[in-house]
């Protein structure tokens, strides 16, 4: 890792606490995340590690009895504020589940729902952005006879792929992606780490993993996380090869999680 | 050991299969009893033509369009109402107490005998509201009827949709009215589709309700407004099999109304049917 090149903070990390009811879920989360850079959230299930993915797009307001203290700053905002539009933020930080989400439409239908809720009506403009899209996700060339086919037709891999390209579509800065390849097989997987690589010089990403090697072949930084605490954090390199926290060394070398 | 368990097994099917036949017998024999019964009387007369002769000849038009208008009007009634409901019920109330009291109402509804609709219908719909005897009294009151069936259909299917195709929706910047508009409610069609069609049916062959709201033993001419009272299929099957000096002759027209209520019926779950079909094939 070069850390002579100079890196910008897109997001920010300040003293997050988050409660699930009464429940505490993250603990004085602080960290930076990079723009154009893949960092990778790792650590052991139920570690706050997906929480505080669903913070950044506030995907945890629909999360009922829920509580956020701190800030979290995007592009120096804090998107906690009263007057952030939760709907611009979403536009914003796009997001890719576990499981392939597609909606039981045609593959065309999904693509173009995001401009299609934003109110646009120009069909060559959607078109466009669909197709685009649908290239920069590397989907095109398999699917572009059959685009108004059924999304759910498409295999495992290809759903994901095409989530990946749907949340493209309203050109977003960030991208999360929450286990994207948890349900889906190694070649897939291999598709989509290599997909994450390629985009990282348009967004910035994020993503939730329990693979470890995943992060390793595709992260440029890596949080660990423990029990709702941020552990340690660095390049990625460093963290796997000369970890500073005892607890990093043991998960990372297989001795709990 | 092995055997006597696989003997248990056939044994199992073979009680199963009984259960089977004796259920499709009954259905078969329902039919064909209404179907050769009925279709004696069918002709073209019989389908637009107003009763004449003491009910002994003649049609029964205005109880065809009568029965089809209360279906319609009942649907017009229940449906937004239901769905709107149910809406509210799985997407926008706190899951709490009060709701659970909704929905054990909702439920109870249901079991509450289709004359006391009636007579609500009468005392709320005819009188408070001085509708009189008319279509949109029985309409309103078959509504309120099938309306708990509607509400559980479409809770049921609303419900059933994965909260995965939601988050994804917000994901991308929806709002919750555009989620609910284009993505839960078009996922949550067939269930929805499957409460109407069950209303259709219930609505259609209901004569309880109507007797007080909306049905009238006899008339000249088709319903003109949908404050007139009307003829009604179930309701003239009902007269023809306890009024009247011809007894025979008009057993045999009951039964022709009983056939035109069962096409009709069927013909509203057929077309459903193709339209939850036809979504299953696309994006199954």
């Amino acid at each position: 890792m070069d850390n002579n090149l100079k890196e910008t903070v897109r997001v920010k990390a300040d003293n997050i606490n988050f409660f699930y009811g009464s429940k505490k879920a993250l603990n004085g989360i602080n960290m930076d995340i990079y723009a154009n850079k893949v960092t990778a959230l790792i650590g052991p299930s139920g570690c706050g590690k997906s929480t505080f993915l669903r913070l950044i797009n506030r995907m945890n307001d629909l999360v009922t009895s829920s509580r956020v203290e701190g800030q979290l700053l995007l592009d120096n905002k804090n998107i906690f504020d009263k007057d952030v539009d939760v709907v611009e933020l979403r536009r914003k930080v796009g997001m890719v589940f576990q499981k392939p989400n597609p909606f039981p439409k045609s593959i065309y239908e999904n693509m173009a729902y995001g401009l299609e809720i934003k109110g646009v009506k120009d069909k060559k403009f959607t078109d466009e952005k669909v197709f685009e899209s649908l290239k920069k996700a590397a989907l095109w060339d398999e699917i572009k006879d059959r685009l108004n086919d059924s999304a759910l037709r498409l295999s495992g891999g290809q759903q994901q792929r095409l989530c990946i390209a749907r949340c493209l579509v309203v050109e977003p800065e960030v991208i999360l992606f929450d286990e994207p390849c948890a349900s889906l097989d190694p070649i897939s997987t291999r598709k989509i780490e290599e997909l994450i690589i390629e985009l990282k010089q348009f967004y910035t990403i994020i993503i939730v993993t329990h693979n470890m090697q995943q992060a390793a072949r595709v992260s440029d930084y890596t949080a660990f996380m423990y029990l709702g605490d941020l552990i340690e954090f660095g390049p990625t390199e460093k963290l796997f090869t000369v970890p500073k926290d005892k607890r990093t060394e043991e998960y990372l070398t297989g001795k709990f999680g | 050991m092995i055997i006597k368990s696989i003997n248990t097994q056939r044994l199992g099917f073979a009680a199963l299969f009984v259960c089977i036949i004796i259920a499709l017998l009954v259905l078969g024999s329902l039919i064909y009893f209404i179907f050769s019964n009925g279709i004696s009387s069918f002709s073209w007369t019989f389908f637009t033509d107003i009763p004449r002769k003491s009910m002994t000849a003649g049609g029964v038009g205005p109880a065809i369009i009568g029965t089809i208008y209360l279906v319609i009007g009942s649907i017009i009634v229940a449906l937004p109402l239901g769905v709107i409901t149910a809406i509210y019920l799985c997407e926008y109330s706190p899951k709490n107490l009060i709701v659970n009291i909704i929905r054990l109402s909702v439920n109870n509804l249901a079991g509450v005998p289709s004359v006391v609709f009636g007579l609500f219908g009468l005392a709320v719909f005819v009188k408070l509201f001085n509708f009189h005897v008319s279509i949109l009294s029985g309409s309103l009151t078959l509504g309120i009827l099938i309306l708990p069936g509607i509400i559980s259909a479409s809770y049921e299917a609303i419900i059933a949709v994965p909260q995965s195709l939601r988050e994804a929706s917000y994901a991308l910047g929806a709002t919750q009215i555009q989620t609910i508009g284009r993505i839960v409610l078009p996922a949550a069609l067939p269930g929805i589709l499957t409460g109407i069609i069950l209303g259709v049916g219930r609505a259609a062959g209901e004569t309880a309700p109507i007797l007080f709201t909306a049905a009238t033993f006899y008339a000249r001419t088709y319903p003109t407004s949908i404050m007139s009272d009307t003829m009604a299929l179930p309701y003239h099957i009902y007269v023809l099999m306890t009024e009247g000096t011809h007894p025979e002759v008009q057993k045999m027209i009951a039964y022709g109304c009983a056939l035109i209520l069962l096409i009709l019926v069927l013909a509203v779950s057929g077309i459903a049917i193709y339209l939850r079909q036809r979504q299953r094939r696309k994006y199954g």
